[in-house]
């Protein structure tokens, strides 16, 4: 391979996509994603004697998971008096009525089995002096129905994503799970009675393709924070399942709901979990006052993400920000006891070490409200089975295919997530999709051929970015797309600024089409796999600023200053959005929200004003 | 085993000057390790001019910059960017480290960065860890119990679980066990540090009731032994833990077992 034609790769196969060779494989089941959701799903898979595979693009451990900080709220009740029913009631109005209570009530009645499931496992849990799990207080958890501050969130010091994440590893390996470990999924394998029957792939070390069959396909592939250009989000956090679904010709759901956490680091963007806040930490702004108080006077600083979020928005807009251009906040910590912040907030003391040059036991942490959490993604019933409005039915199963994690819309979070919520929503739902699977398919079952063209699709994708020579970067357009975002649809919105976003953010979808890349080879192109990425964020983002053009009313993270009021009348419903990627044109519907839960241990929690 | 030279097609020979960018002001020098594996050629030495005006303060910043704003073939690991999912671990300035949490300021001259050592290269930053991971699933990382499972949780006093405090952090980003000359010798049968101090890390659990399990599958002149205290891996470790001291525990568990 001396000649200088094959220098950059260009003496491999791939004229026309056919010309790649592929190499098949069939499981029972398979899980795109290998963090904290897909190792659950995967663990549960493999205990139930199902052949699976679990597939990632980076090693598991690296998944994002690993970087949730605060912990996994369940109500254990190791602090005090504590009621499933009550952490239902907290997700409801956490969701501002957007959730579906069915799923909700899922969640928290097995949040706690799930968490203990975890420390039997070997999580490192923090402990209490009796020595069962430390649990903290956290934004929006109260106990006796918003009467009283909870202490229901599961702690591992600040490192609570990690501890989990590594342990569900072991369990993987423990369970003898088949793992392909660094191969990117192109797109699902769709057959013409609309049953997904698996997922195309590219191994990234050699460039080798592998088409996985599979009875059913477990998407765990996250969110998509790197679509805006400021994020907690780790850069591999680019939804690759959310797109993949969305090509599929199937809608995501409530999009327009994207969290802003209160408290990245200024200027880097990193994470300060609200654990921070749970310990004692406060928010000021330039005149020293602590201003929550004045939004929040019940919750102050743990009040739900989006109502801080705005808080600390208004009081830099109003000229009460902090630093040289009084542009951002701070969060005080040094009011600590020194020994609380060593045992239970070292990761972040770290962080504020390394990437704000802050001692926290001495100085203030310069914040701003991040991006930080997708609330919405592929519409799932809550065993994790991906559901489509189809033929007038809103709950319509898509068969061979499910949904976990952030990835997933359950709909627990709403139109906003609370913290401590996402970790469990992982391990529960995780949970119960292992469980489903284990219904729906019998070990070893045969699975009928795939049809002919099964690769097809995947294959001219990956082929048409590979040898794109068109004029622009996928850097430049890239950044495009997350400034756009991050201009007209960050913590505020009117019609005027989304509208002016919509046609930004079509432009740079168009754009695609004049994209370029530098790498044609096959091994390790990470060029082509960030091209890829690029064109599952894109897609995201357009669908994203167009379901939020489409909401007209304010409701949990979308605060639309033109329609300040929630309006359960005409919005209590759910946006689904489906793009096409051909034609570049998106098409929204809605479909209604469970007013109903799972069981009649407890009633319909009907709206109310939301007020912390 | 040991080669004690690189073999003549591995030696990294001078690469390519690129450009340096044209107004700017504070611009600072990167010679970075390059390795093409379709070209057939040997590695290269490249010279990258990053505009420090335009880039944050890391060096994964700046790689980050070369690939956006200059050579977008330069392939590397990179997730989370603040120091916890592992991935960009690399060789700068002659200390294995975390490329998102190496501030460029505490570097003098030109930033080099090189693969971390001693690893079979895919292409460019990015080394083969396939091994490491199997050494790392060999110490078997979960809790083995006997007891039936309570209800709830395993009762562990405030204690007990501070002893497991600068072993459960590990990232498993494999800076320690490739700066360990013992590991570069014998990196086959020696589990290297990064493995032992996750075998530890289970040994020292309270709950664990598989000790003589895991102590007896450690109990081997290599796995374990092959450890000579040279403090590579604890000076290395970007999350400052001390995996020759959970290592020196392991040998102390042996013998107190044994007498």
């Amino acid at each position: 391979m001396a000649n200088a034609s094959a220098a950059n790769g260009s003496s491999a196969p791939g004229v026309n996509g056919s010309a790649y060779p592929i190499t098949d494989h069939t499981f029972d089941v398979i899980v795109v994603g290998a963090g904290g959701a897909g190792l659950r799903a995967t663990v549960g898979c493999s205990q139930a004697g199902l052949r699976t595979a679990c597939i990632s693009k980076v090693f598991p451990t690296r998944s994002h998971t690993v970087a949730a900080q605060g912990g996994i709220s369940a109500a254990l009740g190791n602090m005090g008096p504590d009621d499933w029913r009550w952490h239902m009631y907290d997700t409801v109005k956490g969701s501002d009525w957007l959730g579906d209570q069915d799923s909700i009530e899922y969640l928290c009645r097995n949040a706690p089995a799930a968490v203990y499931e975890l420390e039997h496992w070997g999580v490192p849990f923090s402990r209490t002096e009796e020595g069962k799990i430390y649990q903290r207080p956290f934004g929006g958890m109260t106990t006796d129905y918003g009467k009283g501050t909870a202490q229901r969130t599961c702690a591992a010091a600040d490192r609570t994503g990690h501890a989990i994440l590594h342990t569900l590893y072991g369990q993987a390996l423990r369970n003898k799970t088949e793992f392909f470990i660094e191969y990117f999924a192109i797109d699902l394998i769709m057959d013409e009675e609309g049953r997904c029957r698996g997922v195309v792939c590219i191994k990234m070390d050699d460039g080798s393709i592998h088409r996985f069959r599979a009875a059913q396909t477990i998407l765990a592939t996250g969110g998509y924070g790197r679509a805006y250009f400021s994020a907690t989000s780790a850069h591999t956090c680019t939804g690759d399942g959310n797109a993949m679904v969305l090509r599929a010709g199937l809608p995501l759901q409530d999009m327009e709901f994207v969290q802003f956490h209160p408290t990245g680091i200024y200027g880097s963007g990193c994470l300060i979990t609200e654990g921070a806040r749970g310990e004692g930490g406060y928010v000021t702004n330039a005149q020293g006052e602590r201003f929550m108080e004045r939004y929040a006077p019940s919750a102050k600083d743990l009040a739900s993400r989006d109502v801080v979020s705005r808080a600390m928005t208004i009081e830099i807009r109003e000229g009460r920000g902090v630093g040289k251009d009084a542009d951002h906040i701070y969060l005080h910590l040094e009011h600590l006891d020194p020994k609380i912040l060593h045992e239970r907030l070292p990761g972040i003391s770290e962080s504020a070490r390394i990437f704000a040059g802050v001692d926290v036991t001495k100085e203030p942490i310069p914040v701003l409200p991040t991006v930080h959490y997708n609330m919405g993604g592929i519409q799932t019933n809550y065993h994790g089975e991906v559901v489509t409005k189809k033929a007038g039915d809103p709950d319509f199963i898509v068969p061979g295919l499910m949904a976990l994690g952030e990835a997933a819309c359950v709909s627990i979070h709403g139109a906003n997530r609370l913290g401590s919520n996402s970790l469990i929503d992982l391990v529960v739902f995780g949970r119960a999709a292992g469980m489903r699977v284990a219904q729906l398919v019998k070990p070893g079952e045969s699975q009928p051929e795939l049809p002919k063209d099964s690769a097809d699709k995947s294959l001219s994708r990956l082929d048409k970015y590979r040898w794109s020579k068109g004029g622009t970067p996928t850097a430049q357009l890239r950044e495009k797309m997350q400034r756009t975002m991050q201009n007209n649809c960050a913590v505020f919105r009117t019609g005027e600024v989304l509208e002016e976003g919509s046609k930004l953010i079509h432009e740079v979808w168009e754009g695609i089409g004049d994209i370029a890349i530098t790498d044609r080879s096959l091994i390790w192109n990470s060029d082509l796999l960030e091209t890829l990425e690029f064109d599952n964020l894109i897609i995201q983002a357009v669908v994203t600023m167009d379901s939020a053009v489409e909401r007209q009313e304010s409701r949990g993270a979308h605060a639309r200053e033109d329609f300040p009021d929630r309006d359960d009348v005409n919005w209590m419903k759910h946006t689904l959005a489906w793009a096409n990627d051909e034609t570049k044109k998106i098409s929204i519907d809605f479909r209604p929200v469970h007013t109903y839960t799972m069981t009649n241990e407890i009633s319909y929690i009907e709206p109310k004003a939301r007020v912390y | 085993m040991v080669e004690f030279a690189l073999p003549k097609n591995s030696r990294p020979v001078a690469g390519k000057v690129w450009p340096r960018p044209a107004t700017s002001k504070d611009v600072r020098e990167f010679r970075v390790y390059r390795w093409n594996p379709d070209d057939g050629q040997n590695p290269r030495i490249d010279t990258y001019f990053v505009d420090m005006d335009d880039c944050g303060p890391m060096v994964l910043d700046a790689i980050i910059w070369i690939k956006t704003k200059v050579d977008p073939t330069l392939t590397f690991r990179r997730s989370c960017r603040e120091g916890i999912c592992g991935s960009c671990a690399m060789n700068i300035d002659g200390m294995n480290t975390l490329a998102c949490t190496k501030d460029m300021s505490t570097i003098n001259g030109a930033v080099k960065i090189y693969p971390l050592p001693h690893l079979s290269v895919i292409k460019d930053l990015v080394p083969d860890l396939t091994t490491f991971y199997a050494q790392h699933a060999s110490i078997e990382p979960w809790l083995k119990t006997d007891t039936p499972q309570p209800e709830k949780e395993w009762g562990q006093s405030p204690g007990d679980r501070s002893k497991l405090d600068g072993l459960y952090e590990c990232i498993l980003c494999a800076c320690c066990s490739t700066s360990c000359p013992s590991y570069w010798w014998n990196g086959d049968r020696y589990l290297g540090p990064a493995a032992l101090l996750q075998a530890y890390r289970w040994l020292a659990d309270s709950r664990d009731e598989g000790t003589g399990e895991r102590l007896d599958n450690l109990e081997d002149p290599f796995r374990l032994y092959r450890c000579h205290t040279i403090m590579n891996c604890a000076k290395t470790c970007p999350k400052g833990l001390n995996p020759a001291k959970a290592i020196a525990e392991i040998k102390n568990m042996m013998i107190s077992r044994q007498v």
